[in-house]
């Protein structure tokens, strides 16, 4: 049985549809992260979970039984705010045991558990500060343990790194990690950086206007897009989307500026526009077509070419080893295997594609 | 912490500083000055030279039963006023805090209190408060002499209390609501899923959170209540019946402008003003160390 269940979850603010149904289960000890841009519903969707925002129809499950009227505190989860909500007043050891002086834990056994934390978290010189008196990054850790110590059911992040720089929310994530690899408690991490959920999920979740986008493996969100609006948000930079035509026969798609295809597997129905999509790390320098340069950004590890196909730009990226000048135009080269194709709506179709006539435009 | 400004020119910060001086100087410090002079001297009400008499006229009222009953007055007055319309103004922010529709007219509706001068609002309540035909002379009707604020001292007393609230527990909720207001949510949250219910929240949380609001509330109500509660007790009972609503400021208004004793009134002025000053230090030194400001870990901060 899955550990966390939304089963057909909706959300309506004062008349206004944030969430349209979303269903979604989490395994136990799974690491799941919802990525999704702002708005989209998901803090709405963690705070449906901790029981801090009422569900408006659907159901919440936690290890099979509806949680819709149970109150936040007898929920058994610990949650980890954006701004860290740390007590102000209290010091970092009573920050800390707060959760278990609230269940009544004798004092001796608070203390060598709030120790043990403080222990684990590198935090053992600061029990007595106020957090006032702490940096970003000891708050974080602060937030952290205190949900740590419960030992909760289920973990709840809510963009938890998003006010560390870029330095500490590198080291934060990996810390987040091993944590969860020690204890394997079943986490429900919410972000809208891609980063931060390609790398800690195992379980990733693209959100997009209250509703799922696609749910699977870090990889197979990335490499098999379900959607558009997928593809366009994973990657930096993200996969260019282009407008494509189908020919008449459904056999061949037309793809502005970059050239003809010809579709592997069942003809495509209808001649609606379609929409294609390469990733500028799917591309390289190579005889194919040639295509204005509009500006050239350096990254270090490679640089990223930004081309001029039709009213858009595409971007490309060429590695680190290639120190070629880049001029005027840039022919580029790439595996027409690589291209995937989304209808209009934004659906993936599961055509494969392969060059036939590439043209290069004046 | 106020922000440090660095003049050029030296006489600008005095310059700009002259005007304030010279009101707190004309309406504060000479007004005090004089009466501090006057409670060593023997003035002549019509005028005429003064006799300097040491500090006989602290003895006389210090020896006074009359001065004693109107300290006594005072202090229950003072703790009542405080008490009520600290717990009253609270529980109204409380209420209000929950975000009930309508809030903004509720937030101005129970503001105009405060706008309304001690004088008029008293006459007002005098109108209800009268035994036999104000609204609680019904009171008499039912159970006659239950409420006679006339004959009665202690019911004297409670009336003009009540009516001291009414004024002051719209500026404490206005205070109160606004320190409410600046808790984070998310604190609140938090504790919720700490485990800790809607009381337990509230004392281990949100009461630390306000306890500045609340100290300074407590400061400012109980050195108001020491000399605002004049208008009031002016228009409905002129201190009686008897002395039982004599409160100190009141006594020394009788003794100085009625009585024209006033040496007395100086000396008693001196007295109340030092009790002020000395009720607001220790509650200071007392209470203060035991409180958290929000901001005041930034200093502090390595």
């Amino acid at each position: 049985m899955p550990e966390v269940e939304f089963d057909r979850v909706e959300k309506t603010f004062g008349g206004t549809r944030v969430l349209h149904g979303v269903s979604l289960d989490i395994a136990q000890g799974a690491f799941a992260v919802i990525l999704g841009p702002s708005g989209c519903g998901k803090s709405t969707l963690l705070r449906m979970l901790a029981g801090l925002e009422r569900v408006s129809a659907g159901e919440v499950r936690l290890n099979g039984r509806r949680m819709n009227d149970v109150a936040a505190k007898d929920r058994d989860l610990a949650m980890v705010f954006q701004n860290y909500a740390l007590y102000p007043h209290m010091t970092v050891a009573e920050n800390l045991g707060y959760a278990l002086k609230v269940a009544r834990v004798p004092r001796t056994e608070r203390a060598a558990r709030v120790a043990e934390v403080a222990a684990t978290l590198q935090l053992s010189e600061m029990l007595d500060r106020r957090p006032g008196q702490l940096s970003g990054g000891q708050r974080q850790r602060v937030a952290m343990g205190r949900a740590i110590i419960r030992r909760p059911r289920v973990f709840l992040f809510d963009e938890p790194l998003s006010n560390l720089d870029a330095k500490l929310r590198t080291q934060m994530r990996i810390e987040i990690k091993r944590l969860h690899l020690k204890q394997g408690v079943t986490s429900l991490f919410v972000t809208h950086d891609q980063v931060e959920a390609m790398t800690l999920a195992d379980r990733l979740v693209v959100m997009n206007a209250g509703r799922i986008e696609q749910a699977g493996t870090p990889s197979e969100v990335y490499h098999r897009p379900a959607s558009a609006f997928v593809a366009g948000f994973l990657g930096t930079p993200p996969m260019n989307l282009i407008p494509a035509e189908p020919t008449a026969d459904g056999r061949a798609v037309e793809v502005e500026a970059l050239g003809r295809f010809v579709v592997e597997g069942p003809a495509l129905p209808g001649r609606a526009p379609l929409i294609a999509g390469l990733r500028p790390e799917h591309a390289s320098r190579g005889p194919g077509v040639s295509l204005p340069v509009e500006m050239v950004e350096e990254l270090g590890n490679g640089r990223l070419v930004h081309l001029r196909c039709g009213d858009r730009l595409v971007a490309v990226m060429l590695p680190e080893g290639d120190r070629a000048p880049v001029a005027d135009r840039l022919s580029i080269a790439f595996d027409p295997d690589r291209l995937m194709l989304f209808a209009a709506d934004g659906s993936a179709l599961p055509q494969r594609l392969r060059a036939i006539a590439v043209r290069t435009h004046a | 912490m106020l922000k440090r400004v660095l003049f050029e020119s030296r006489w600008l910060p005095y310059a700009l500083l002259a005007p304030q001086i010279l009101i707190v100087f004309v309406f504060f410090y000479w007004p005090t000055g004089q009466a501090l002079f006057w409670s060593f001297t023997l003035e002549p009400p019509f005028g005429g030279a003064a006799t300097w008499v040491g500090l006989r006229n602290f003895g006389d009222i210090l020896a006074s039963g009359e001065y004693w009953q109107a300290a006594v007055n005072t202090a229950v007055f003072a703790l009542a006023t405080t008490v009520v319309s600290l717990v009253l103004g609270l529980l109204f922010a409380i209420f209000a805090d929950r975000g009930l529709r309508g809030l903004a007219i509720y937030k101005t509706g129970i503001i105009w209190p405060y706008a309304v001068a001690a004088p008029a609002a008293a006459v007002v309540w005098q109108y209800i408060f009268q035994p036999s035909v104000g609204y609680f002379g019904i009171l008499n009707l039912v159970w006659p002499g239950i409420w006679n604020p006339l004959l009665n001292g202690t019911h004297a007393m409670i009336m003009v209390i009540a009516v001291s609230c009414w004024l002051s527990v719209t500026f404490n909720f206005v205070f109160f609501l606004a320190g409410l207001q600046a808790i984070p949510n998310s604190l609140v949250e938090a504790a919720a899923l700490d485990g800790a219910g809607p009381v337990r929240r509230w004392f281990d949380l949100v009461f630390p959170l306000i306890s500045p609001t609340f100290f300074l509330l407590i400061v400012l109500n109980v050195a108001i209540s020491f000399t605002e509660g004049f208008g009031v007790i002016h228009v409905m009972t002129q201190g009686g019946p008897g002395n039982a609503t004599e409160i100190l400021v009141y006594k020394i208004y009788r003794d100085g402008f009625v009585g024209l004793d006033f040496s007395s009134s100086s000396a008693q002025s001196v007295i109340l003003m030092g009790l002020v000053v000395v009720l607001t230090l220790t509650q200071f030194l007392l209470i203060e160390r035991k409180i958290h400001y929000a901001g005041d870990d930034k200093g502090t901060r390595r």
